[in-house]
């Protein structure tokens, strides 16, 4: 590992004049952005803003046309593919559930272990009680223990949401970035999922993106407001949606 | 709860599978040559020939539905690999006329003879010994596989594009092999095979161990097709059918997957086709067109994709009822019933054959009192519906 002093930062992810653009179209905007080790950070702006795109650069799926993205102050993001920063530590829910339908809730988790990912290992793959014993406990944080055999497809769509919460889980990365948790979920599934980030929080480093406010006031975080691209006002809950402009931008057209 | 690579993928449907092809490996061959001719239980010895080619088809088909039904890989150039296959061995039986040809030549073939060439082409070396033919029939389409996957997958090209590119790869071939000077006997193709192995090719005795051996490879290739669809790495195949992306952002690369299995599943194929040729006596070009690839596609669609004894089972019904129907006064309309039912089949049975069945079988056994949780055990449920 790299000595503190080569690190060109201490944070955990750097976004540094990010530039993005689809077909002429500015979707991202001299993006800056830093996040500290074990920080939780909380994502807002309306929709559009660019808020998923961000996520994309970040897990490689989009190249930015310029900007530097470091992750734990020595990786350089932007040359890397979706497999290898997954490997690196960065894991990612999708702000459409995306969980493998066919498959089964155990399978799911199953999938997401950070387990030997090479062709060979999964041929020659043989559970290992340390591995059932991980699924058993995410299956019990996630509320699904009772739904493990059930397939993925069958589950509610706040009950997919949370499964691929418990797909993080298994994955065990350093960093999670979660986009929209509790689109679709009650209020009591909302309150549930803000005390399960809090509780993962505890040992990872977050960035959730979510568009509910009393979600984002439980959460007790700082919080980013993206628009158009780029950082509009960043602080508490209560200086950023005391913050003019912010409000403007969300109640303003 | 760890079983072993073997026993975890031999359900109680896939042990079935292998006992009945086993048996019909062992009995035909038997009342072929055992029974006296013309004796009620006697299989005809054209009817052994036949049953072996559709045998071969099974093993094509369940080398499509390993890379379609579970990755997701719709290949429409699969005929490709199984004429390469094909012609690997034409060409081992080709140089065992050896004198016995119309122009007695003890080195060149037939048509090179008639072409003038004055020596064999240096790619024509070493398919005089069984075994040098026998690698090259896993080797050829095993290496095309690699190359064309190892570009097409790394590029991420998926879907339709995919497809059509496979289709491209076997009409290019296609007309390679249509090519006189290409060395493989141009339009004519491999013919007028003598022996195998020392045997001739046309005997009764002959052509009952190649039944039997067809059987032997059909099994052996599902028992592969098995382990792998219930190991591990099946779970990741289907992840990658169903959300390809998703798999990549949990680190797997999804391009070694799709690459691994797309060449093992030509190697499959190659052997189907080396099986096919010395069973029907010639290998030629056709066996490239593109709509043999489509045709065998439906098989799988058919029987049930993603299930692998659907595949095999698909392939046979389907080509009986070719046999059936082209031989008869609706021959020159098999193409159109063979297009009817792929639409039918798409439109009312989305599952095929062995798709719909097991999810009536699963919704029987759980609507009864007595239903338990194993009905999962086999955690592989059918795949959606769109590609
Ligand atoms: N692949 C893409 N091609 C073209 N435009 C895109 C693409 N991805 C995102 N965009 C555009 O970029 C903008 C930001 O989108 P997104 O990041 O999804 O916003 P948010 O998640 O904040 O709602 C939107 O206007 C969207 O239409
Ligand atoms: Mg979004």
């Amino acid at each position: 590992m790299n000595v503190m002093d080569t690190r060109a930062t201490s944070a955990m992810l750097y976004l540094d004049g990010v530039h993005v653009s689809f077909d002429g179209f500015h979707a991202i905007n001299n993006l800056s952005l830093a996040l500290e080790p074990g920080e939780m950070r909380a994502i807002i702006g309306p929709n559009g803003a660019g808020k998923t795109t961000m996520m994309d650069i970040i897990t490689g799926k989009t190249k930015p046309d310029e900007g530097t993205v470091l992750f734990d102050g020595t990786v350089d993001l932007t040359r890397l593919d979706e497999t290898r920063i997954a490997e690196l530590g960065i894991g990612r829910k999708f702000q459409k559930p995306t969980v493998f339908e066919s498959q089964t809730v155990q399978d799911n988790l199953l999938l997401a272990l950070n387990v030997d990912h090479s062709v060979r290992g999964t041929l020659f793959w043989r559970g290992s009680k340390a591995e059932s014993e991980r699924i058993d406990k995410v299956l019990e944080t996630i509320r699904l223990t009772d739904a493990r055999n059930r397939l993925a497809g069958s589950l509610s769509h706040g009950q997919k949401q949370w499964l691929e919460i418990g797909m993080l889980l298994a994955q065990d990365p350093k960093v999670l970035l979660v986009d929209e948790p509790v689109a679709g979920m009650t209020d009591v599934e909302t309150h549930l999922t803000a005390e399960l980030l809090k509780e993962i929080n505890r040992n990872h480093t977050i960035m959730v993106v979510e568009h509910d406010m009393t979600f984002v006031r439980e959460l007790g975080v700082k919080v980013t407001c993206l628009h158009e691209g780029s950082v509009l006002a960043e602080g508490s809950i209560d200086q950023v949606s005391s913050n003019e402009r912010v409000v403007e931008v969300y109640l303003g057209r | 709860m760890t079983p072993h690579i073997l026993t975890r993928s031999l359900d109680r449907a896939a042990t079935a599978f292998v006992l009945i092809v086993a048996a019909i490996g062992v009995l035909i061959p038997l009342s072929n040559l055992l029974l006296p001719q013309g004796s009620m239980f006697q299989v005809p010895t054209y009817l052994v020939a036949l049953w072996g080619k559709y045998v071969c088809y099974a093993i094509l088909a369940l080398s499509i539905d390993l890379i379609w039904g579970y990755c997701g890989i719709l290949s429409l150039g699969h005929g490709a690999f199984f004429a390469l296959g094909g012609y690997a061995m034409g060409m081992y039986l080709m140089r065992q006329i050896g004198s016995r040809g119309v122009y007695g030549n003890p080195i060149l073939p037939d048509f090179m003879v008639f072409l003038n060439w004055s020596k064999l082409p240096w790619y024509w070396y070493g398919f005089d010994k069984f075994w040098f033919a026998a690698l090259m029939v896993l080797l050829v389409p095993g290496l095309l596989a690699f190359c064309f996957g190892w570009l097409a997958f790394r590029s991420r090209v998926t879907g339709v594009y995919l497809s059509i590119i496979t289709q491209a790869m076997t009409y290019a071939l296609l007309l390679a092999f249509f090519r006189n000077d290409f060395g493989f006997g141009g339009n004519n193709g491999l013919t007028d095979f003598k022996d195998i192995l020392g045997f001739n090719v046309q005997a009764e005795g002959t052509r009952a161990a190649l039944f039997l051996l067809s059987c032997l490879a059909l099994i052996i290739a599902f028992l592969i097709s098995r382990a792998i669809v219930a190991s591990k790495l099946g779970k990741v195949l289907i992840a990658v059918r169903d959300a390809e992306s998703r798999t990549r952002f949990l680190g797997y690369r999804v391009e070694s997957y799709k690459l691994f299995v797309f060449t093992l599943s030509a190697c499959m194929a190659g052997v189907a086709g080396a099986l096919y040729v010395p069973q029907v006596g010639i290998i030629n070009p056709s066996e490239f067109a593109p709509a043999n690839s489509i045709e065998a596609v439906i098989w799988v669609a058919v029987g049930g994709r993603g299930t692998l004894v659907g595949a095999a089972l698909g392939a046979v019904v389907v080509n009986y009822a070719k046999t059936f129907f082209t031989s008869g006064p609706l021959a020159p309309y098999w193409l159109f019933m063979l297009g009817a039912l792929f639409i039918l089949v798409t439109l009312l049975l989305p599952k095929g054959i062995v798709g719909t069945f097991n999810s009536w079988w699963e919704k029987a056994r759980h609507s009864s009192p007595d239903a338990d949780s194993a009905a999962r055990e086999d955690g592989i449920g059918a795949p959606n519906a769109a590609e």
